[in-house]
């Protein structure tokens, strides 16, 4: 359904342009109906400019993305239209995300406006009702009331039922619980679970491992713009080969189990410097080509 | 160095009213312990944490003493406050370094703190050195502006700079919460370290992050609408909560090797109380799946077992 | 249900952090808010008082007179008295009568020229600030030329050769030199609002650019756009004035500046008839004077960081 091919984004900095920053290189990935992919990475990685580029947020530079075999760069922006009536977005922020001027609903009236404003009034006010009701809201607490009035949870499930107005086929969750309290953050991660039954493909943005284990069925790992690993979720947690996912993973602090010291890894000593621990110059020679390493398990070489 | 807390109430001023923001709280730390203070937005850790060194010009004192080694700490009194600042107690404030302030090398910023505190740069600097060493960043770092200066390495200054009058109590607020997970890591283990060579006496971290705290902390204090709901060892917190809201809490983590189609995990209906005109009764209450009739009536922090601390009628069952 | 205090959750980047908001209010209680506050600042009621007493003045100032502005047959250069409550100029002509006609056309001019500035301004710099790219460059480059040119250098030699005949072509004159600060400082916070998610999420929904910024950008800065339509109009009245003094506004149109100017040159100061120019003076100088307080006094009424409880 979605199809990342070679995609690369490059910005211009400097005076003039001079120089360059290379934000994503060379990505390559497939989502399908019904697949929850994760594309986890620590900040830096350029996750986020992924999901942009799907959402036609801001440009590709070289590479293509597909869906549906249409291609999502050379849309027109007459064309946009109908490609958002399929593809949609959430953000990490739920409240940003609203115009805090205005009603919370009003997202909805968007949605209206813009392309279904042919129908009744109590057609919509039914597919409203519909939509909050598959996201587990109710429509007396969240319709009429101010951002400010509901919690980050039901901002960010607003946010889905939004979406599902359009009857989406894919959806790019850009960290979209990273910012909710922990007891709340578990009920819109079981919702992405079951839209995903219902057929949605969705592209699970994020930066916590934990979060992408528990719900996708593929796992990407991006460091530093490249993908470094990726395959079947049980696979490239299960049996991490690339030096940078082990280190990931030996860092995250789980229960009943104290940190490892890193010698006792086994990982180099640029491996285990994270990118955040040296500043500035992106490290050209970061990740090779990706070996088939299993079936549905793939790892950059270097 | 011991830190007694005695039934502190702490409000905030609002157009609407007083803001209960912590009301009532009573704990102690010991020597060398790391207290882990845990709980979601709005539970009132961050209050506690600064209410301990007076720095919100917006809270008002309402009640309780603080002491630390029998010396009551003045900290309805702004002004009596500032001799303990930095030298007895200090703050890693939130997103601290993104306050370090952007037009000065991270050397001259230093030397003007230690200055207007009456600490000669020069004097202090060999050990300054040294320990910039043990985090792991060189003499370079004071001559550099802070955005030169990646999360991690800025979180690490701001851990040095902290700490560098040795004060007894150290309150780190989010620490790690902004930050990368390896770098994560590598900041909390400092924290244990900085304890470990006597640098810092006692520390207080505040975090909503549980696993980190299992990490790190000693003990852990959960917190729910500012009041204390368990208290006791990481480990066995942890592994047996008391508190139905930290069972509940801990149930809703995922962790790796926890995926939705082997176990769906739950979170907690309902949302936190408003604190402008809280509740009577235990708080929790309407979220509680265990609450029965004797709820309405507020439970005590008490000890349930030796050194396991909970708020709930249920907990000594 | 209550309006509890914000308890917010921020990120930077990566992670959960906690702050405490303080007391945010939903947008109709707002506009109550701010009334409270409004009435309550004093630089902004003095302002205000200012300008609108001065407004009655040129609204209904002339229907209180039977005087023309120009009409002449009246004792020459008489001082204050109950038949001519401001005296008389050298020539005979009322001064009550040409004050007041005369600040009809300084609220005229003011507001038509602050009408243009800003809706140049508005256009410029949202258009700058939303599209970004080359565009933003070429307006940017369009917003210095016009910014670093000697406004009143320009509009002195330019009336100078158009001779200037009505109110509407100098308050032309005026909005089209007067706008770039307002074009700029308009731009700056459209960038910033134009990063925020909400902005994206209405592209996602299928608006149109100028939809996005006419719906979403514009209504979060309309305290912002309101206090720079009152510096340019301010600011208008204040060019026109020197305008007018210089002898370089119309001629035909009873204004102060060219009471001002009448009464220098026929050496009203040597002749010590203080009722013809010092009327007119205090009056430019109250008007923009309290104009600029209230600027103030609103700036802080909008932005509670600043209010003084």
């Amino acid at each position: 359904m979605l199809r990342v091919k070679d995609v690369s984004k490059v910005y211009k900095t400097g005076m003039f342009g001079g120089s360059e920053f290379t934000a994503v290189s060379g990505v390559s990935f497939d989502v399908e109906p019904g697949e929850v992919v994760s594309l986890i990475g620590e900040s830096g990685s350029g996750k986020t400019t992924v999901g942009k580029m799907i959402l036609r947020l801001t440009g590709v530079t070289s590479g293509s993305i597909t869906f549906g075999g249409v291609e999502v760069s050379a849309l027109r922006k007459s064309q946009l239209r109908g490609y958002y009536a399929q593809v949609q977005g959430v953000f990490q922020d739920p409240f940003s995300s609203y115009n805090p001027v205005f009603k919370a609903d009003r997202v909805f009236e968007l949605i209206r406006g813009n392309y279904l404003r042919g129908m009744s009034r109590s057609e919509w006010n039914g597919k409203v009702r519909r939509s909050l009701e598959d996201v587990g809201l109710e429509p007396a607490d969240v319709l009429g009331k101010y951002p400010h009035q509901l919690s980050g949870g039901q901002l960010q499930r607003l946010l889905i039922a939004r979406a599902l107005l359009l009857d989406i086929q894919f959806l790019v969750a850009d960290e979209i619980i990273s910012m909710l309290d922990a007891s709340t953050r578990i009920d819109v991660l079981n919702l992405l679970g079951d839209l995903k039954a219902r057929g949605l493909g969705i592209l699970f943005v994020t930066h916590d491992l934990s979060l992408g284990n528990y719900i996708s069925d593929k796992t990407i790992i991006l460091r530093r713009g490249r993908i470094v690993e990726m395959g079947a979720t049980e696979k490239v947690f299960g049996d991490p080969r690339h030096a940078y996912t082990r280190m990931l993973l030996s860092s995250v602090p789980q229960f009943g189990h104290k940190w490892e010291k890193l010698e006792d890894l086994d990982l180099s000593e640029s491996d285990a410097a994270s990118a955040d621990m040296r500043p500035g110059v992106l490290d050209e020679g970061a990740a090779g080509d990706l070996l088939e390493v299993d079936r549905d398990h793939f790892v950059a070489t270097g | 160095m011991s830190l007694t807390v005695d039934n502190l109430r702490v409000y905030y001023r609002t157009l609407r009213g007083d803001v209960r923001a912590l009301d009532g709280v009573t704990f102690r730390v010991e020597d060398g312990e790391i207290m882990g203070i845990a709980g979601e937005s709005g539970c009132g850790k961050t209050t506690l944490g600064k209410s301990l060194i007076r720095l919100d010009g917006r809270m008002r004192y309402i009640e309780g003493k603080v002491q630390i080694d029998g010396v009551d700490l003045p900290i309805a009194d702004t002004g009596a406050m500032d001799a303990f600042r930095y030298r007895s107690v200090s703050i890693i404030p939130q997103q601290a370094m993104s306050a370090l302030n952007p037009i000065r090398k991270i050397g001259r910023m230093i030397e003007e703190l230690l200055d207007s505190r009456g600490v000669s740069y020069d004097e202090t600097k060999p050990e300054l050195s040294r320990r910039l060493r043990l985090v792991g960043l060189d003499d370079g770092v004071l001559d550099r502006f802070p955005i030169e200066l990646s999360g991690g390495m800025k979180q690490r200054v701001v851990l040095v700079l902290s700490t560098l009058l040795d004060p007894s109590l150290l309150i780190a607020d989010e620490l790690t919460s902004a930050l990368d997970v390896s770098t994560q890591k590598a900041v909390a283990e400092m924290l244990v370290e900085f304890r470990d060579r006597s640098f810092v006496k006692s520390t207080l971290v505040i975090t909503h992050d549980l696993s980190i705290l299992y990490q790190i902390a000693d003990t852990i204090l959960v917190m729910y609408a500012g009041k204390l709901v368990e208290k006791g060892p990481s480990s066995e917190l942890t592994a047996e909560p008391r508190h139905p809201y930290t069972q509940l809490l801990l149930g809703s983590l995922p962790e790796v090797g926890v995926r939705f189609n082997e176990r769906r995990l739950t979170g907690i209906a309902g949302r936190p109380p408003s604190l402008l005109d809280p509740p009577t009764g235990c708080r929790f209450r309407d979220r509680c799946p265990l609450a029965f009739a004797k709820c309405s009536e507020e439970p005590p922090f008490v000890e349930v077992e030796p050194g396991r601390f909970a708020a709930c009628w249920k907990a000594s069952d | 249900m209550a309006v509890e205090p914000r308890v917010q959750t921020e990120s930077t980047g990566t992670a959960e952090v906690t702050i405490v908001a303080p007391e945010v209010a939903p947008p109709h209680r707002k506009r109550n808010e701010i009334l409270y506050f409004a009435f309550r600042n004093r630089k902004l009621v003095i302002g205000l008082s200012f300008v609108l007493f001065f407004l009655l003045l040129a609204i209904v100032g002339p229907w209180l007179t039977d005087a023309g502005p120009f009409e002449f047959g009246f004792p020459t250069g008489q001082p204050p008295s109950s038949a001519h409550w401001l005296g008389t100029t050298a020539p005979g002509q009322d001064v009550y009568a040409q004050f007041v006609y005369g600040l009809r056309s300084s609220f005229i001019v003011g507001a038509l020229a602050g009408i243009i500035a800003a809706a140049i301004a508005m256009v410029v710099g949202f258009a700058g600030g939303y599209f970004g790219g080359v565009f933003d460059e070429l307006l940017s480059m369009l917003t210095n030329v016009v910014l670093v040119i000697p406004t009143l250098a320009v509009l002195i030699i330019v009336a100078a050769y158009l001779k200037v005949g009505s109110l509407t072509s100098e308050a032309i004159l005026i909005g089209v030199t007067s706008w770039p600060w307002a074009a700029r400082a308009i731009r700056a916070q459209t960038f910033s609002l134009g990063a925020r998610d909400f902005v994206s999420l209405a592209r996602l929904s299928g608006q149109r650019s100028w939809a996005v910024i006419a719906k979403e950008i514009a209504p979060n800065m309309s305290s912002y756009l309101f206090l720079a339509f009152i510096l340019l109009f301010g600011g208008a009245i204040l060019a026109a004035a020197t305008l007018d003094f210089l002898g370089l506004g119309p001629s035909q149109v009873m204004s102060l500046g060219l009471m001002m100017n009448t009464a220098i040159s026929s050496a009203a100061l040597q002749l010590g008839y203080w009722w013809w120019f010092i009327p007119p003076g205090i009056g430019i100088t109250a008007i923009v004077g309290g104009l600029y307080v209230m600027n103030v006094g609103l700036d802080e009424v909008f932005n509670p960081k600043l209010r003084e409880t």
